[in-house]
């Protein structure tokens, strides 16, 4: 067993920091931060506004708005409308804009385009 | 209450004992031979611990909704909407939110870059000792508190659930809830663990879907007059506002927002959720079975709210709380209200797998992580062959369901809250400050994790041990003493920063740089998933 991340694999003898310099990793990682940290930000924010509200806007939330429904119930249930329509909006992202890309830094990885101290690397460019 | 809300009559539930504990055993049955089937194909460590890799998205989602879908969630929040309205449904909210968290950040980025552990991704390009047992005693601690809160949860239940009331009739269903679950575990591993979260979660889920409808047709469809009927029977219309557990004073406000900063970051930080990623073939099941898990156990929290307040409408917050078992009691009741004896039988007999699945799902995350992160790796420096490691594992098990047992006996009666509480503020503080950084971060360094580690452990357990929780008030542990320094009955607010502080100062102060090939490599690993370990194929 031992470093178990660490078990030869198809992409051992790659070059990591070579593929991590291509334009099509950073073209990638760009496409994956630039997605998740904003995503991330802004459900963060909206759901600890709706704790705070909840907690120190006790009159706001308690407005009815039709029968007994009031906003602190329909701001509640629009989390999780919200949660559903992240999590929608991130598969389709990842479907469109991750996993192509992904594939074929993989495919090239495990074809050994990138194997350290390899001729074939020098010539493909 | 009206006329057309006949009392529940507690004393009457004793009367359909053996028809609960027939189904329960009727599950328990048909789980066993599940888990026999399922446990043909254990060889090696990949299949002990990941169930060979094999498992669909979906099926996948279906067990991370039945991991996650405890007790805690089912009877507890339904109990907590019955008896304080509005302010219960918060639960749901920041336990569902939190998946965005394991969705966005972790889940895909964890799969690719690890094997069968925690560690073994925040370990990856840090330095192995000292990162691996960092990593493995914080996924024992959080385990080990998870674990008496089911085992506790288990003892309160029982009272209600089977008429067992004596303190030794509970302990001994404790102990034989705790030997079905090395079985499982023993015998199954993570493949028959996982089927019986399978199981279990579907059961729950229509459960809960079957008494959902049923509450929603006596009031027509019509959300809004069950929320006036709610109200009505508590003669409180404050039940559907915000405020009427945690509106008290200014520090009840404060130990709220504590509480929905753990529970929102606790979520992607607990280890046996965390440990499901990788019994799926690729990062893209990965994903599948978080949104997979994300619609369930959305779905279950709405189902959740009608349930709290169906409960609040027709079996009334004084009877909930004056039956034995207390707030938990909410789902059963209602239960034994809408369907007699036979619904409430099943209910129970779900309430009862589900303690068991949580448990087993707990056990098997804590025996990985004793046996492939301090045993494996750092105890015989990975020179151990799998086989003597998964010996070491099912040897594990059979230890922490020892000690799961003897907890739970001492734990019985004890605020199962206050546990559940406790492994989310463990979580989010110990764990997520290094995922996140050494995910995130390229300049974080072995430094940085062991003192986010470290300082987040000790510091939520501290800060609880100083809480109103063990000391200091009516409802503590040690009611009679009183060293209460710290006023929040969850740490998370003050734990949660400071161990993300600490992480970055002591990656700023550390002289030692770590192996940026190790980082480029994880980070192209963890994007693109090359050489991520695939499925066993037998």
């Amino acid at each position: 067993m031992g470093n178990e991340a660490q078990t030869p694999d198809a992409a051992a003898s790659a070059d990591f920091q070579e593929v991590q310099q291509t334009g099509q990793f950073q073209e990638l990682r760009k496409r994956h931060r630039s997605f998740v940290f904003p995503m991330a930000i802004a459900f963060l924010l909206w759901y600890f506004a709706y704790v705070l509200l909840a907690d120190y806007a006790v009159g706001f939330m308690s407005t009815k708005l039709w029968g007994n429904i009031n906003v602190g119930l329909v701001l509640g249930l629009l989390q999780f409308v919200s949660t559903f329509g992240i999590t929608a909006w991130y598969v389709h992202y990842s479907n469109r804009k991750l996993d192509p890309i992904a594939a074929e830094i993989r495919n090239e990885i495990e074809g050994h385009e990138f194997d350290k101290g390899s001729t074939v690397r020098g010539a493909a460019k | 209450m009206s006329a057309m809300v006949p009392m529940v009559n507690v004393a009457a539930l004793k009367d359909t004992t053996l028809l609960n504990m027939g189904i329960f055993a009727l599950f328990v049955l048909v789980t066993m031979v599940i888990v026999f089937r399922a446990s043909r194909n254990n060889k090696t460590a990949a299949d002990y611990y990941a169930a060979g890799r094999s498992f669909t998205g979906s099926q996948n989602g279906t067990a991370i909704a039945g991991d996650y879908l405890s007790a805690a969630s089912f009877l507890g929040i339904t109990g907590a909407i019955a008896v304080n309205g509005y302010d219960g449904f918060l639960y749901s909210i920041g336990f569902l939110v939190a998946w965005l968290v394991a969705l966005l950040l972790v889940a895909e980025l964890l799969r690719n870059t690890g094997k069968f552990t925690m560690a073994d991704v925040l370990s990856f390009r840090l330095r192995q000792r000292p990162v691996r047992i960092a990593a493995a005693l914080s996924t024992l601690a959080v385990c080990f508190f998870y674990l008496l809160a089911q085992m506790a949860g288990a003892g309160s239940l029982i009272s209600l659930l089977l008429g067992i009331s004596d303190w030794g009739g509970q302990a001994l269903v404790i102990v034989v809830v705790g030997a079905l679950m090395i079985m499982y575990v023993l015998i199954g591993g993570m493949k028959g663990t996982t089927w019986v979260q399978i199981i279990k979660a579907v059961l729950l889920i229509c459960g809960a879907a079957v008494m959902t409808l049923w509450v929603l047709s006596i009031y027509g469809f019509n959300l809004s007059n069950l929320l006036g009927a709610a109200a009505d029977t508590a003669k409180n219309p404050n039940v559907l506002n915000p405020g009427l557990q945690y509106g008290k004073s200014d520090t009840s406000k404060l130990d709220f927002l504590s509480l929905g900063m753990a529970l929102v970051l606790g979520t992607a930080a607990l280890p046996h959720v965390l440990m499901r990623f990788y019994t799926v073939p690729t990062a893209k099941e990965a994903r599948k079975s978080v949104v997979w898990s994300i619609w369930l156990i959305g779905l279950f929290y709405l189902f959740t709210l009608v349930l709290g307040y169906g409960a609040a409408a027709l079996v009334g917050a004084d009877t909930i709380k004056s039956a034995p078992g207390g707030v938990n009691s909410a789902a059963p009741l209602l239960a034994f209200h809408l369907g007699g004896p036979l619904l409430l039988g099943f209910i129970s007999a779900v309430a009862f797998a589900t303690i068991l699945a949580v448990v087993a799902g707990l056990t098997i995350t804590a025996a990985a992580s004793f046996a492939h992160d301090i045993y494996a790796n750092v105890i015989s420096k990975g020179n151990a062959d799998a086989g003597t490691e998964v010996k070491v594992a099912r040897r594990t098990v059979v230890v922490i369901g020892i000690l799961a047992i003897l907890g739970g006996i001492f734990a019985n009666g004890q605020n199962v809250a206050f546990l559940v509480a406790l492994a989310f503020a463990v979580a989010a503080s110990a764990n997520l400050p290094t995922i996140v950084y050494s995910l995130f971060w390229k300049k974080f360094t072995t430094q940085g994790a062991t003192w986010s580690m470290y300082g987040g452990l000790s510091a939520a357990i501290i800060l609880i041990a100083l809480s109103p929780v063990v000391s200091g008030a009516k409802t503590s542990m040690i009611p009679g003493a009183n060293f209460a320094v710290f006023p929040l009955s969850n740490p998370g607010i003050v734990s949660i920063p400071l161990a993300f502080l600490l992480g970055w100062l002591g990656t700023v102060v550390d002289k030692r740089r770590e192996d940026s090939a190790k980082q480029a490599e994880m980070e192209v690993r963890s994007l693109t998933g090359v050489g991520a370990e695939k499925a066993v194929n037998h």
